[in-house]
């Protein structure tokens, strides 16, 4: 019964459920925004002047070795075959050596990407959940003190640049009453509970960073549906107002929410560097400046794509979340 | 005589001598140099206390670093390769040869040939042993223009090598007396078949191993059980944590994080002074801050314009603003006390504003601003070095206009290119090499385009003379040839600035590099 029912939902007179489709064009849009990140990646690449073997060899470079080199690398081939030789090597993991010392970059970037997400997963579990608890409270209490003292803090810290943050949390909880470590470096083989030691003040900042915009948010989104006539009627069925909230007006809440929520997780995945310099945390973003520095395309090139696939996804992964909360959407005519 | 000689070993041991004093009191003895120096070392460490693991926290440091020594450009990869590597011979805290992977080392009278006895039974980390083979391929392989050596031009002079039994023989087209500092470069690390086959394997004969290679993040090692000198080398492990953010660098010392550490901002090396726990360690090292001018280029042709302009700088107040006080200033040749074979004698330039004006007067030039180009990478202040030096010029009525580059480029498209332009040198262990890279006709980094062919001569001379007296005497007048004529501005010195905990013991001064060379982890304990 149950299984028909389904059924009859997702093929409602033969044709494709309007979420499913919804949901498979904008992954289907995701990818082709993708293919198109790379394609500008690539020709941005090509635009510098000079190309890899002028990077790799420098100032001793001679006509005949940039040759030699350009040949080695399939240089010489035209941009349309070497563009797609770099796609069907990133669809198959290879993403070539590194030129400055010749790693693997999928092996290099790899560690760091997994810690770059160690830190934006820790990050956004106690941020997300606080930022919306907090805006509930701000949005029950609006106007009076417990909403005036939430908005306050949580301004006064996002106001501040990410770097002073940072020093302050390193100056008083590192150095003054020593409680945390101030190097937060991480290395495979370290156990989880040592690991979460060593990120505390790094999390700490990020959590301070990206609270206030999500918080804002709810409140904003939930004094918004708060107008509404079924909040009224809520209200008179004689509901506590944390209910009314939590019952009625944060589903309706939740698509402008996931927006902003996915856009500081996106935030946490590719803008972190600044954070991580002062923590010295080897993540993403140290990598890529490093390398930039040093002209090393490939993995220049990698990184960037990288980064735009991960603000894509979560881009998707907000539109898709936001379809499916709204009932209209979910419960077609 | 041995009742003094007691004394002085017992004050070492006590830590109330420093190497200086202590050798420059036993050799009036008539002590030899090196003699005294290794007494002292054995001296000062006889109350190491081993075992332990020694962190320091370091800038200079990126992810795209590789542990093949012919690579090291940076701080890092320098202290890197001294950790696990170790070269023919070293230089010492006062300046002498010490022996390392040679035990003797001699030449003929003309310094065109030398002769480096390989010292018996010292193991590579895997188990071989060191041959005079290995030393000649390390040395061949520097030369290829493919290793891309930054020891290139030192191994360049070398004509033949040839390894016979424990003696390694090189041949030089010209004499050089100073060849056994060249092989104490930190890019000639001796490695196993010189390390052609994979350069970055991180094999040496140094007191440690390689553990964890992580660049840009950590370098590990743990003691190498079978290192051939147990005076050094007292923890068990020792960690290099990549650390380019100063404040974050400051925090993880004073958090005791680490032990030691590099490059303390002069800014704050006043209140780090005073913060419990620490202490500031610095040394006049032979790194200097400078203005080049290119002596072929108009206005800059004209000496006396560059006179007027040499005058025209405040040394002190550089020293003073510039460098927090931790520093010395220059007299616009590259060459400071730190360098053997100095003259002392040679006066000191001061600022004189009326002399300037005098000197541009006769200059003949038009009045038109003379443009300085400079960018706060150029050396740390220079855009305020520059503007301190616009001000003291402007007093003597000569216009200088601020140019301000982006780091970016900066030493590819302005330096060794603008006439005029503000840079940095890191110095040099001897004053030949230091000449023959930057003021030679020739030189490829002759970056103020200085050519001077008594100069030339007189550099030639100096190098293949073994008699210091008169080398000294060589060396004075071409520093004189370089203050009078060249096209360098130099206003100061800076101190290498390092800052370490209080249970670090066994650190002593060494003007060689930061970090007492590179081997502060190395040579000290933790008590």
């Amino acid at each position: 019964m149950a299984a028909a029912t389904s059924a009859a939902g997702w093929h409602k007179g033969g044709s494709v459920h309007p979420i499913l489709l919804l949901v498979v064009q904008r992954v289907a849009l995701g990818l082709l925004l993708l293919l198109a990140v790379s394609a500008v990646i690539f020709l941005g690449v090509e635009a510098l002047p000079g190309d890899t073997a002028q990077a790799i060899l420098g100032q001793s470079a001679t006509p005949q070795a940039l040759e030699n080199l350009r040949a080695q690398m399939g240089l010489d081939q035209p941009p349309l075959t070497r563009y797609f030789s770099w796609l069907g090597g990133l669809m198959t993991g290879d993403m070539g050596l590194s030129l400055t010392n010749g790693q693997d970059i999928a092996q290099g970037i790899g560690q760091r990407l997994g810690n770059t997400l160690f830190l934006a997963f820790w990050a956004a579990v106690i941020s997300v959940p606080l930022a919306i608890l907090l805006g509930l409270v701000a949005a029950r209490y609006q106007g009076r003190w417990p909403d005036k003292l939430i908005s306050g803090v949580t301004l006064s810290t996002i106001s501040l640049p990410e770097f002073v943050v940072g020093y302050l949390v390193l100056y008083f909880l590192a150095v003054k009453w020593q409680i945390f470590p101030s190097v937060a470096m991480v290395f495979p083989g370290m156990g989880i509970f040592e690991r979460l030691n060593a990120v505390i003040l790094p999390v700490i900042v990020l959590v301070l960073v990206v609270l206030a915009h999500m918080m804002r948010m709810t409140r904003a989104a939930i004094l918004n549906v708060m107008q509404s006539a079924y909040i009224e009627t809520a209200e008179l069925k004689g509901l506590g107002p944390m209910q009314v909230i939590w019952r009625h007006a944060f589903p309706n809440a939740i698509a402008p929410v996931v927006n902003v929520v996915m856009l500081n997780l996106a935030y946490l995945v590719v803008g972190v560097v600044v954070v991580e310099v002062v923590f010295v945390y080897p993540g993403m973003g140290q990598y890529l400046v490093d390398h930039v520095a040093k002209r090393d395309l490939p993995v220049v090139q990698a990184a960037g794509l990288i980064f735009a696939a991960v603000y894509i996804g979560l881009n998707i992964l907000a539109d898709v979340i936001s379809i499916l909360a709204n009932p209209r959407l979910r419960h077609p005519k | 005589m041995t009742d003094q000689l007691d004394r002085f070993v017992a004050a070492a041991k006590m830590g109330r001598m420093t190497r200086r004093d202590f050798v420059g009191r036993t050799t009036a003895m008539g002590l030899s140099m090196g003699l005294a120096s290794a007494l002292y070392t054995k001296a000062a460490h006889a109350q190491a206390k081993k075992g332990g693991l020694i962190k320091v926290g370091m800038a200079g440091g990126e992810s795209t670093n590789s542990l093949d020594p012919a690579l090291a450009a940076s701080e890092v990869p320098f202290v890197v390769n001294m950790t696990w590597g170790e070269m023919l011979v070293e230089v010492g805290p006062t300046g002498e040869i010490q022996m390392r992977i040679a035990e003797e080392v001699s030449s003929n009278a003309e310094a065109t040939e030398w002769k480096f006895k390989i010292r018996s039974g010292v193991e590579f980390h895997d188990g071989k042993t060191v041959t005079a083979d290995d030393v000649v391929a390390t040395l061949k392989r520097h030369t290829d223009e493919k290793a891309q050596s930054g020891a290139l031009g030192i191994v360049q002079g070398i004509s033949e090598m040839s390894a016979e039994g424990d003696m390694v023989t090189l041949k030089l087209t010209a004499g050089n007396a100073d060849l056994p500092f060249l092989m104490a470069d930190y890019h000639l690390v001796i490695q196993p078949g010189g390390g052609v086959d994979n350069p970055a394997a991180g094999i040496g004969a140094g007191p440690y191993k390689v553990v964890v290679n992580e660049p840009g993040v950590r370098h590990g090692f743990e003691k190498f059980a079978n290192y051939f000198d147990d005076s050094i080398g007292h923890a068990d492990q020792t960690e290099i944590y990549v650390i380019n953010d100063n404040t974050a660098r400051v925090a993880a010392l004073q958090s005791g994080q680490v032990h030691m550490m590099n490059r303390v901002d002069p800014k704050i090396a006043e209140l780090l002074k005073n913060a419990p726990g620490v202490q500031v360690k610095h040394v006049a090292g032979r790194g200097h801050y400078v203005f080049i001018m290119h002596v072929d280029k108009p206005p800059f042709d004209n000496n006396d314009l560059r006179m007027a302009l040499k005058l025209a700088i405040n040394r002190q107040e550089m020293v003073d603003k510039i460098l927090g006080g931790l520093g010395s200033i220059g007299n616009d040749f590259p060459i400071n006390a730190a360098y053997p074979l100095f003259d002392d004698t040679i006066p000191q330039r001061e600022y004189d504003a009326a002399a300037a004006a005098e000197a541009y007067k006769k200059s003949g030039h038009d009045g038109s601003p003379i443009i300085l180009r400079t960018a706060p990478g150029a050396f740390p202040g220079a855009v305020e070095a520059a503007q301190l030096f616009q001000q003291t010029a402007a007093a003597a009525g000569i216009p200088l206009e601020i140019k301000r580059e982006p780091d970016d480029g900066y030493w590819s498209n302005v330096w060794n290119v603008e006439p005029f332009c503000a840079s940095y040198w890191g110095g040099r262990p001897v004053q030949d090499q230091m000449y023959s890279t930057a003021y030679l006709s020739t030189a490829d980094w002759n970056d103020t385009k200085f050519k001077n062919a008594k100069f030339d001569e007189l550099l030639l001379a100096a190098r293949a003379e073994l008699d210091q007296a008169k080398r000294k005497a060589t060396y004075s007048e071409m520093a004189h040839i370089i203050r009078d004529e060249g096209g360098l501005i130099l206003p100061m010195f800076n101190d290498f600035v390092d800052a370490v905990r209080d249970e670090v013991g066994g650190w002593e001064a060494d003007p060689n590099g930061e970090l007492m060379n590179g081997r502060g982890h190395v040579r000290c304990w933790l008590a």
